[in-house]
């Protein structure tokens, strides 16, 4: 799980683009942006930067390995048990989709296994759901604040919980690929 | 491919069986409760939003756990009136995707030109904004006169909301923008007037509209429609659900029926994929073949 706001796009896509392909988790997106933003112009930006299948997903839509799923413009993107699901319930902290949303709803349905990531962005959504993640028993990442873009939101998230690693940018593909192998072990 | 698969298997919700979720026991108890005591039936809701939902009407009540909203809810029906508020209204906008109403306009306009008469059903209305676009833009097409429009909601008082017309004015900026995005042909100030904090709509949107109760979790089928409208109202069911809806939506249209469903909502993770083809895919209307 991912949540960006501010600056986002080019994080992703370093991100993205940095990740191995040995790590076959479905990716989770959940970006700021205007309710009337094209939605399809995201993803495929970022899929010039991933040999992932950058998906557009509706409701129900079941989440697969070596896919990235980006939470459509003025719906809230939110996991359960093998699946995304949709809500267009009030914004929260004025973010619809909201990462808190997101988060709190990855750390219900997957507990240990979710692993939520808090990049650069200019307000603090996303603390309370790392924190969620982190009381569940999953892993919580966060950009270094000094190389964000916009430092509020990673530093809200390091705020609010123990992150178990504040990472540059491009540290955290190389962290992800640990954490997938070490679980295997 | 098969080695890295058994490296990295795919997630799997739930794990130590140990700690099954305490809380997860309490939202199922607390389901089971509401259902016996008040006869509504929110066990097949999609668990995330619900949960969401449940946790916001327990901190707004003061209570710390799901259990305690369980007690104060068996205890004092005006606790479950607001908690009802909460599962049931679907936030939503005046014109809501401005491009499902151009794709209405241009490829279900025409069909329902050769009708002499149209029901349409809107499912779900909760508090009335789509109605109220619908019902417009049948006018602005002259087809409002020879259609019955029946909009049902689970709640009465969302549907007395819907049935006042009446929506905050410091939306209207928005409303009118996608009014405008939507093919609309006149000013949209036109149909309302504006009263104290509220923008009361014409009464005229409402003459051929039948609010009724109807609880699509348990209700059944009702008559026959040209027209299911049920947008974002289904993202908040599970699968078992939703089919269950499908199967009430399928045996209320006619032949060749139209069912409109959310941008984001799809009939194919529903068992009735083989029965309707897409009018327009992107706008997810589609027309009943079987």
């Amino acid at each position: 799980m991912i949540g960006t706001s501010w600056g986002g796009l080019d994080a992703l896509s370093r991100l993205l683009g940095g990740l191995h392909d040995d790590v076959h988790q479905p990716i989770v997106v959940a970006q700021h942006r205007s309710a009337e933003s094209e939605e399809l112009v995201l993803g495929q930006l970022l899929q010039h930067h991933t040999r992932r299948v950058v998906g557009d997903p509706d409701d129900k839509t079941p989440l697969e390995r070596d896919h990235v799923y980006i939470g459509p413009p003025d719906y809230h993107l939110l996991i359960e048990d093998g699946h995304l699901a949709l809500s267009t319930d009030a914004p929260v902290q004025f973010a619809r989709p909201s990462i808190d949303v997101l988060f709190e709803s990855a750390a219900d349905a997957y507990r240990e296994r979710a692993v939520g990531i808090v990049l650069t962005g200019a307000n603090s959504d996303g603390a309370q759901g790392l924190a969620r993640i982190k009381d569940k028993g999953g892993v919580a990442i966060v950009q270094d604040p000094a190389t964000s873009e916009r430092r509020t939101m990673p530093d809200a998230a390091i705020a609010a919980t123990v992150a178990d690693a504040v990472l540059k940018l491009d540290e955290i593909p190389a962290f992800l690929y640990g954490l997938c192998y070490e679980v295997a072990a | 491919m098969a080695a890295s698969e058994s490296m990295v298997p795919p997630p799997v919700a739930g794990g130590d069986a140990a700690r099954e979720e305490l809380e997860q026991i309490e939202v199922d108890l607390l389901l089971e409760a509401v259902f016996r005591r008040y006869g509504f039936d929110f066990r097949e809701y999609a668990p995330a939003s619900l949960k969401r939902r449940l946790w916001r009407r327990m901190s707004a009540e003061g209570l710390k756990t799901i259990s305690q909203l369980q007690d104060r809810l068996l205890h004092d029906p005006p606790a479950m009136e607001r908690l009802l508020l909460d599962l049931s209204i679907n936030v939503t906008s005046m014109f809501r995707d401005p491009s499902f109403y151009v794709a209405f306009r241009e490829q279900v306009v025409p069909a329902l030109h050769t009708y002499p008469f149209t029901r349409i059903w809107c499912a779900g209305c909760s508090t009335g904004e789509e109605v109220y676009s619908l019902a417009i833009l049948l006018q602005e097409e002259d087809l409002y006169e020879r259609t019955r429009i029946y909009a049902t909601d689970i709640n009465e008082q969302v549907l007395d909301t819907a049935r006042a017309g009446v929506f905050p004015l410091d939306k209207m900026k928005q409303y009118t923008q996608n009014y405008i995005r939507a093919g609309g042909k006149r000013e949209f100030s036109e149909y309302y007037v504006a009263a104290y904090d509220g923008a009361r709509f014409s009464r005229s949107l409402t003459e051929n509209v039948v609010f009724a109760q109807h609880n699509l979790a348990s209700d059944r089928a009702f008559n026959e429609f040209n027209v299911i409208l049920c947008r974002n109202v289904m993202i908040y069911f599970d699968k078992t659900l939703q089919n269950r809806v499908h199967k009430l939506f399928h045996e209320s249209l006619d032949t060749f029926g139209i069912l409109a469903l959310g941008h984001k909502e799809s009939v194919l993770f529903t068992a009735f994929a083989d029965s309707y083809e897409p009018i327009d895919a992107a706008e997810r209307i589609y027309r009943k073949t079987k």
